[in-house]
């Protein structure tokens, strides 16, 4: 049901390192977690070395994110509670860099989008962000009428969490909101709910 | 002639401003005024010589809102293939020239935190426009320019007088470089650089903005190549059934235009990309000068930039 074919759709071409940063930070879930292990493996240690990443560890035990650490090894791992700790750690990192820094992305879009957001407001270009898809493929949305947004939104069409109104989401992406657009799916048919579909597991 | 509309001007003033460098500055010719431009733009001037067209780029250096004239610098090459030269022998105040509308393709980065100017000789050019537009709306820049000596340097004493200490002046004879490493290595995330100026100096400037782990997307230069010269070649054009001969000191280009034949183009200097051609065939090696095509597009042959690029051999057939 999401309308294809729009530019603003994000792709995500995958990790590769950039063996000249003087520094590499990487922001992953605990799918992207398996990414980040493979960019490791595709470098050397002195690359392993003069990284940082940051797990958002979001509902794992920390046994299981202790575990992710380990296989990390040697680069320096912080492990965040979720999402909204692991950006504010990337903030307080950003907030101190100077160029030489490579910013790196793996797991959910939402994760991805508010890795970029973070880059955007310090003055990083998103293309400069290398970035790959692991795991759910949840969106952020953000409704057009009340511009409310809806987390981890996994249906098409789904119910605003702000206003109610049953939102079509679209492939129309902000990288300024990080979110999809949401927009309203029975506004001529207000009595007509269609059937909400699970299109990103 | 394509994507370009020329405009008549007249020369109004021209200062010699260093030992083989003249600052031109036109006017328009029929009152009406010019165009404002964005910093880092160009112009193509057309220049009639005796036995034929020429046409070269040169960047603006006045301030991009002046719409009451343009200002140009040339650096008299010799040896080259006359376009520079006719600058400065056989223009004048009065002269009356025609050229295009400001073309941009060396922007400064919108959204950048910081800018980075690195220029060598002549390449000082495009940053003059570039260095107002920053000025006016208050960006952070500074301005790292190398020169050969004193006297070989344009603009060093204005540039200094305007600009203060973010203008950095490095003199070749007194065994000054631009100490790039250092530059790069100590600025805030969202520092763009650029360079312009002879093309080993490119290089190497853009080597080590990538050795110091610069993103691609926060580097870029400008470099107009000028058409080299070879030996003369055919060229067959499969859609119009034509044949042309281009002269060892002639671009593709110009022996079309010369034969009253529209080809695309825009900076005739081998940077925007308009004039990509199809190679249908070759009868020969085909000698790429442009700084468009990708490495790989360089070795399969099957595109040629018809303003720079010529080939070493009899015939040359392009989808034309």
């Amino acid at each position: 049901m999401a309308v294809s074919g729009i530019k603003s759709r994000p792709v995500y071409p995958g990790l590769s390192p950039d063996p000249n940063a003087r520094s590499n930070v990487v922001v992953c879930d605990v799918a992207g977690a398996e990414a980040v292990v493979e960019l490791l493996t595709r470098a050397d240690g002195a690359f392993a070395r003069r990284t940082s990443i940051i797990l958002s560890a979001d509902g794992a035990g920390s046994e299981q994110a202790q575990a992710l650490a380990k296989r990390l090894e040697p680069a320096g791992v912080e492990i965040a509670s979720g999402l909204p700790a692991a950006i504010s750690h990337l903030n307080a990192i950003l907030d101190q860099a100077s160029m030489g820094l490579r910013l790196y992305a793996a797991g959910s879009e939402p994760l991805i989008g508010s890795v970029v957001q973070a880059g955007l407001d310090h003055f990083i270009d998103h293309l400069s962000i290398r970035t790959e898809h692991r795991g759910s493929l949840k969106r952020r949305v953000q409704c057009v009428h009340c511009k409310g947004m809806t987390e981890d939104v996994t249906t098409n069409p789904v119910t605003c969490s702000h206003c109610g109104l049953l939102l079509l989401v679209r492939d129309h992406y902000s990288r300024r909101l990080a979110a999809f657009q949401g927009v309203c799916i029975n506004a001529e048919s207000p009595g007509e709910r269609p059937e909400p579909n699970v299109e990103f597991p | 002639m394509t994507a370009s509309f020329l405009r008549r001007v007249r020369v109004a003033e021209v200062e010699p401003v260093a030992s083989r460098i003249k600052r031109f500055r036109l006017v328009s010719a029929d009152g009406e005024p010019l165009s404002e431009f964005s910093g880092g733009s160009h112009v193509t001037v057309c220049m009639q010589a005796p036995d034929r067209l020429i046409r070269n780029p040169y960047s603006l250096m006045s301030c991009p809102s002046d719409t009451s004239s343009y200002q140009i610098g040339v650096l008299k090459v010799p040896d080259s293939r006359g376009g520079s030269e006719f600058m400065h022998e056989n223009v004048s105040i009065g002269t009356e020239l025609e050229i295009s509308e400001p073309l941009n393709l060396f922007p400064p980065a919108k959204l950048a935190r910081k800018h980075i100017l690195v220029a060598g000789g002549i390449g000082i050019t495009p940053f003059m426009s570039m260095m107002s537009e920053l000025e006016s709306v208050g960006a952070d820049f500074e301005l790292h320019y190398g020169v050969r000596s004193l006297a070989e340097g344009a603009f060093c004493k204005l540039l200094e007088t305007r600009y203060g200490p973010r203008v950095h002046l490095y003199f070749q004879d007194k065994g000054q470089l631009v100490p790039l490493e250092q530059v790069l290595a100590s600025q805030p995330l969202g520092t763009h650089v650029y360079v312009c100026g002879p093309k080993p100096m490119i290089d190497w400037a853009l080597r080590s903005a990538t050795l110091a782990g610069w993103p691609d997307e926060n580097i870029h230069s400008e470099q107009f190549t000028a058409p080299p010269i070879g030996k003369p070649f055919v060229a067959r054009l499969v859609r119009t059934g034509r044949e042309v001969t281009v002269g060892g000191h002639q671009s593709i280009l110009e022996a079309l235009e010369q034969n009253g034949i529209d080809a695309p183009f825009l900076c005739r200097g081998g940077a925007c990309g308009q004039c990509e051609t199809a190679v249908t065939s070759c009868d020969g090696f085909i000698e790429h000068n442009d700084h468009y095509l990708t490495e790989a597009e360089k070795a399969d042959g099957r595109k040629i930039m018809i303003c720079v690029s010529r080939i070493s051999g009899d015939a040359i057939t392009l989808d034309l």
